[in-house]
């Protein structure tokens, strides 16, 4: 509890029935239990023993003091059917952690495998802390069992016991004992039963099953709006940011107390390494242990017996307490699957964002990564290109006839600004998504332009890779602008802009990306598409991170490719908010934590696998990264990756007559 | 016109390239000059490198000196003091040597100091003008340099071609100058020199390099430049920056501060030509340049362009190589 | 130990495209983003590092003007204890032995046991170090790539010289050093660690505050001025293909063979 009274502070207080709410769905409810079928079940099964149990638990307690208490509402008919319920909820309770500790012993699923790196494996601890519940469970069920058979033997009135559970099996098997053995076995079962209990009160918080205790809170304290990042510092306004000395996280202490408690509750399940990419393709990061490393630091740092040693520096190699190494931090791409998996809402961006400030406030930045950042400090991209070719992309002739592009000025009088961003303004391939772009709107009669030379970098990935100084300068640059220019909608086709604008940004008008446009103006009719060129492809869809897990656009783009006539398109096994992220975008792509695959391959390997040879994206970094991993995976030929804006483009139908045919 | 002198770089008894370069760039000062070579050192090595002179310099000075015997820019700048008439035109290669001495050597000459010059314009009345580039070699200046109380002029390796049937004239032969040195002692002494490590490939042994700079845009597409090196049986090196990143060990890179190559065939794929890794090339390989950048410098070194993507170009290549090496198995 | 690092602000390459000016004399300024040049840079971290091992304070200085000042921030906000502006009316138009003096004549003013400059400028020719340390009668070492104080005012420090060989040296201190890229990993430095500086001084230097004779620096003491920027013309060697992929390839085969590259 000390480090959490040192912590730093968290709102988490607001909207007390949201959280309550969401209490219900993710406690009680299980709610993200089922995304792992069977352990989820059988966490299910656990959870809801323990609810039932723990009442009976605390029912025994008292029996020892007086043995013939009797819980207040539980007497007479809701008791007889409450120790039915019990006796069932023992035994089930006891079956699973049987299964379990087969699985643990036996089939040893690889997500709780422990790697080298990161210490020793937990299997012994598991298995230790499960056989004690099945203990509990097995003392449990003979002072029942005991009591009973006593009752029986003494002809007093027998306590009914539930057909088939495991008390009624015991109590067969020792009706026919003596009474004072039988004596000896209630009073011995009390006791390992009790020893048993507090064993696992006292021991629990040292190992991975905390998480009884602390879920509950964990779950109502839980972020509320997840697409939103932390500030640097709550309570801290923007203008008095310049007073606070340190950012970010450097020390322990330096993490809110919400944050710890993550650490304390998390439960060592592995779903969300099991689904990191960055772990996937053996970078040095699992976000399992970056919680486990941060408890396993706070157990060791504040000592139950003896002082606390606190202070030290969290990341880096020079410290020997340090936990996480710079790559680790570095290697996280924010694509949030992590944080979609975890049945107790641990969060992670949050984290390591936060540490990422640290370190760069700090100046701990790898060196491929500091020329960007200055170039975006000085020219306002990554690239040190200047500001007067931020247009460039509309320059060619032939589509300038087609397609003009306005560079909007103050009070344009345009409605809508199409935000291009860094990548699609001076990448040449990206440049095509642009101008794709330009000609849907143009297309649907859009009153549009672009800011030109007047346009930042959304700061988007600035601000996660922890420069939140610089990203306030982009982002007050590019307000500033917006607000000039008189528009009155943003239209993107850049996912990560689309988040900046939408999450980071304050006081711009509403964003929208291109895909839920098109789609729109798909159902009003204004885009009719032409049948698909090449129906021998079979296409399939690769939802970009911050367009579907940030932003829970699933839908539209899906909806858009169906409804392109003749369109085959496929599954991949990891879709929709299982999405496998690209490799990620912005500043990730001038930084390359060492790794066994990339991450784009894995995902051209996943489309493969799922009979695609076209993978349709939203996004300019995804198309980057997969049109790399094409190459590298030696799929060229055989496979190509399109941006959905590119293929609508493609298929659009432009005289009102072709229309009719379709 | 002031008498003019050539600092000669030798080691282990072997006059560097420079030598014929920097005779060159005093003709193009004076076309009547003969200019004088001077070499410090010590023993058979020197006597060597002196006598190995006469093609290129009728005159040569010796200073013999054991404290000279590697050359320690402090300790040469002394000897060279006592020696230099003063308002003496001096020229050095401007390479990691001639950065230590020139500057210094200046002020001791009480002279005027231009460095890392590319091109001689001419004299203009009491004004040596010479071409130096900037930024990154994207443009080049005209510099005036006055030379009423001498120069001290650094000349970048390989910008002076050696003048060939130039007419070697005068007499003198090596003169030996080294009792007016005088006892030497300097603020800074020479330890050891530790040798890099050798790596994997010793690009000095091939005939063809396949080499790549910053356009080569990532780690994992060296194996494009691989592919290629092997069909053609070549090697693949690198510009600094590639090592800079970490795509490719230090032993492969091309440069003043990497290896000093002699092949006959040189692909530059994506590199962009800064002196310092052309500095690395040596022995007039017929260098074929393939940029995106039509801009690049590059271009103005090599013997046959390409503008393309070397990301598409390199791989096609291959193929190419491939199919004609089957061609001809049958 | 008392570290003086001298920097400069250049326009930076990396982020710019120089272009010549209309007139063709300079090149084009307008559009130019500067920063500090980038080897200073590399000084600066690696004073920061010594002094952190083994105590003392750095020093930035730069001959310029206000623009300069910004430079003189960003290596504050590394870590530099000080930084000093060297600013006077005589002084501008300097060449490289001007600076050099100019250099001098504050190094006399104050007591460095450790002076370290980039291995050159973006603009500039690898000068002004061993300049300052000959006028100085310092011992100098330029590229240096690596240094280690040792006890008893010396050093030891390597070069990098030909073949990426390490030229090892012990060198007394005092001395200047002119650093080579790569000897470390500059720290990151921010708008926020910029914005931190903001409002510490920075003391002004002048020639009379430094006892120089005007008629040693600046405009009048020229020897070697720039007199024009030109591009040299393109293409001047290499002979351009414009045919296809698939000529050019054909052709690039054949002269590699013609060159005795295909065996």
């Amino acid at each position: 509890m000390v480090p959490l009274v040192r912590a730093e502070r968290d709102f988490r207080f607001d909207q007390p029935w949201v959280r309550l709410g969401r209490v219900l769905k993710f406690w009680l409810g299980q709610w993200k239990q089922p995304r792992y079928r069977f352990a989820g079940t059988l966490h299910i099964f656990i959870f809801t023993g323990f609810l039932v149990l723990a009442i009976r638990a605390f029912s025994v307690l008292i029996v020892g003091v007086s043995e013939n208490f009797v819980m207040p509402g539980l007497s007479g008919r809701a008791g007889l059917i409450y120790d039915v319920i019990t006796d069932y909820a023992a035994t089930i309770v006891f079956l699973c952690m049987a299964i379990a500790v087969i699985r643990r012993l036996v089939f040893k699923p690889t997500r709780y495998a422990v790697p080298a790196r990161y210490g020793k494996d937990h299997t012994a601890d598991a298995v230790f802390l499960l056989s004690l519940i099945a203990i509990l469970m097995m003392a449990d069920s003979l002072f029942a069992a005991a009591r009973a058979a006593a009752q029986s033997q003494g002809g007093q009135s027998v306590g009914v016991l539930a057909a088939f559970s495991l008390p009624w099996i015991l109590r067969n098997a020792l009706v026919s004992l003596p009474l004072p053995a039988l004596g000896r076995l209630y009073f011995g079962a009390y006791l390992v039963h009790e020893v048993t209990f507090y064993f696992l009160l006292c021991y629990r918080p040292f190992g991975i099953q905390f998480h009884v205790e602390t879920s509950l809170f964990n779950i109502y304290f839980a972020k509320l709006d997840r697409e939103i990042l932390k500030p640097v510092r709550w309570g801290v306004s923007e203008e008095h940011l310049d007073q606070v000395k340190s950012f970010g996280v450097k020390t322990f202490e330096d993490f809110t107390w919400k944050h710890m408690l993550d650490f304390y509750s998390c439960a060592d399940c592995g779903r969300c390494s099991d689904n990191c990419p960055a772990n996937a393709v053996g970078r040095p990061l699992s976000p399992r242990f970056i919680s486990i490393k941060a408890r396993d630091y706070s157990f060791q740092h504040y000592p139950i017996l003896g002082h606390a040693t606190n202070g030290t520096a969290l990341v880096g190699g020079k410290d020997t307490s340090s936990i996480y190494s710079e790559d680790e931090i570095w290697s996280c791409t924010t694509c949030g699957a992590c944080e979609q998996e975890c049945p107790l809402l641990v969060e992670y961006i949050d984290k390591i964002v936060d540490l990422r400030r640290g370190m760069v406030d700090d100046g701990n930045v790898p060196q491929s990564l500091q020329k960007p950042l200055k170039a975006l400090e000085s020219r306002g991209n990554p690239y040190g290109k200047m500001e007067k070719k931020k247009a460039d992309w509309t320059a060619g002739k032939e589509f300038q006839q087609a397609c003009p592009v306005r560079t909007l000025g103050e009070n344009s009088g345009a409605d809508t600004l199409y935000f291009v961003d860094s990548i699609t303004s001076y990448d040449d391939r990206m440049q095509a998504i642009g101008r794709a772009t330009a000609k849907i709107l143009s297309h649907v009669g859009e009153s549009f332009g672009i800011l030109g030379a007047a346009e930042r970098d959304s700061g988007h990935e600035v601000r996660r890779f922890g420069e939140e100084t610089l990203f306030m300068a982009l982002r007050d640059h590019n307000v500033d602008a917006i607000k000039a220019s008189g528009v009155r909608r943003i239209v993107t086709a850049d996912p990560h802009a689309y988040n900046a604008l939408k999450h980071d940004y304050k006081d711009v008008p509403p964003v929208e990306h291109i895909s839920q446009l098109i789609f729109r103006e798909v159902k009003a009719g204004k885009i009719k598409f032409k049948p698909v060129e090449n129906d021998n492809s079979t296409y399939t869809y690769h939802d970009p991170c911050y367009l579907g897990r940030h932003n829970q656009i699933y839908d539209d783009p899906r909806d858009v490719l169906d409804a392109i006539p003749g369109l085959k398109r496929v599954e991949m096994s990891r879709a929709r908010d299982r999405s496998f992220c690209c490799g990620g975008g912005g500043l990730m792509l001038f930084y390359e934590p060492k790794e066994e695959q990339r991450m784009g391959v894995k995902r051209v390997q996943m489309a493969a696998e799922a009979g695609a040879n076209v993978i349709v994206t939203a996004c300019p970094f995804c198309m980057v990264n997969l049109e790399d991993a094409i190459k590298v995976a030696g799929l060229e030929g055989k496979m190509t990756a399109i941006d959905l804006a590119e293929l609508v483009d493609q298929h659009i139908v432009r005289d009102g007559l072709v229309a009719a045919v379709c | 016109m002031a008498r003019i002198f050539a600092y000669i770089v030798h080691k282990g008894g072997v006059v560097d390239d420079s030598a014929v370069e920097l005779a060159a760039a005093a003709r193009k000062i004076d076309a009547a000059a003969s200019p004088t070579a001077i070499l410090t050192g010590w023993g058979a090595d020197l006597d060597a490198a002196c006598n190995a002179l006469s093609a290129s310099y009728a005159e040569v000075w010796k200073l013999a000196n054991e404290a000279l015997a590697y050359p320690n820019a402090e300790l040469v700048r002394k000897a060279l003091v006592k020696v230099l008439p003063s308002g003496s035109i001096v020229l050095l290669p401007h390479q990691h040597f001639g950065m230590d001495l020139a500057p210094g050597l200046s002020i001791k000459m009480k002279s005027t100091f231009v460095s890392d010059v590319v091109d001689i314009a001419g004299v203009e009345g009491a004004d040596l003008k010479v071409v130096r580039q900037e930024f990154g070699g994207q443009v080049s200046a005209h510099v005036r340099c006055d030379l009423s109380s001498g120069a001290v002029v650094t000349v970048r390796p390989g910008a002076f071609k050696s003048l060939e049937g130039a007419v070697v004239s005068g007499v003198g032969g090596v003169i030996d100058k080294s009792s007016d040195i005088g006892a030497l002692t300097a603020g800074r002494r020479y330890l050891e020199t530790v040798t890099a490590e050798a790596g994997d490939v010793d690009i000095t042994r091939y005939n063809v390099l396949v080499s790549i700079g910053r356009g080569i845009q990532e780690k994992e597409n060296v194996a494009i430049a691989q592919e290629l090196a092997d069909a053609l049986g070549a090697a693949v090196s690198c510009s600094r920056p590639v090592v800079d990143a970490k795509w490719m060990e230090k032993s492969r890179q091309v440069g003043s501060s990497g290896k000093t190559v002699k092949p006959k065939v040189y692909l530059a794929c994506g590199i962009s030509g800064s002196f310092q890794h052309l500095a690395g090339i040596k022995g007039s390989p017929f260098l074929i340049a393939i940029n995106k950048n039509p801009k690049a410098p590059i271009f103005q070194v090599a013997d046959v362009g390409i503008v393309d993507d070397l990301l598409e170009f390199l791989p096609e290549l291959s193929n190419r190589v491939r199919e004609m090496r089957t061609v001809t198995a049958k | 130990m008392e570290i003086l690092v001298c920097v400069r602000r250049v326009p930076d390459t990396s982020e710019n495209e120089i272009q010549l000016n209309s007139a063709g004399n300079d090149i084009e300024r307008d559009e130019l983003v500067y920063s500090i040049n980038e080897p200073d840079n590399y000084a600066v971290e690696e004073a920061l590092q010594i002094v952190a091992r083994v105590g003392g304070n750095v020093t930035v200085a730069t001959v310029g003007s206000e623009d300069d000042e910004e430079v003189l921030r960003r290596e504050m906000a590394m870590g530099a204890n000080h930084g000093v502006m060297i600013s006077d009316e005589a002084f501008s138009g300097s060449d490289g032995r001007g600076i050099a003096t100019i250099l001098k004549g504050f190094v006399e003013k104050g007591h460095y046991d450790l002076i370290l400059t980039g291995v050159q400028a973006e603009d500039g020719g690898a000068q002004v170090g061993g300049m300052l340390a000959a006028l100085l009668d310092y011992p100098f070492a330029s590229l240096v790539n690596s240094i280690e104080v040792l006890d008893g005012g010396k050093l030891t420090i390597s070069r990098e010289i030909e073949g990426g060989n390490r030229e090892m040296n012990e060198i007394d201190l005092p001395c200047v050093l002119s650093i080579q890229t790569g000897i470390n990993e500059p720290r990151y430095v921010g708008m926020r660690g910029i914005r931190q500086v903001a409002s510490i001084p920075i003391p002004t230097f002048g020639a009379s505050a430094l006892g120089l004779d005007p008629g040693t620096v600046g405009r009048v003491a020229v020897r070697v001025k720039r007199v024009d920027y030109f591009v040299a013309a393109l293409g001047k060697g290499a002979e351009i293909l414009h045919g296809s992929r698939e000529e050019n390839i054909d052709k690039v085969l054949e002269l590699v063979a013609a060159k005795g590259g295909l065996k």
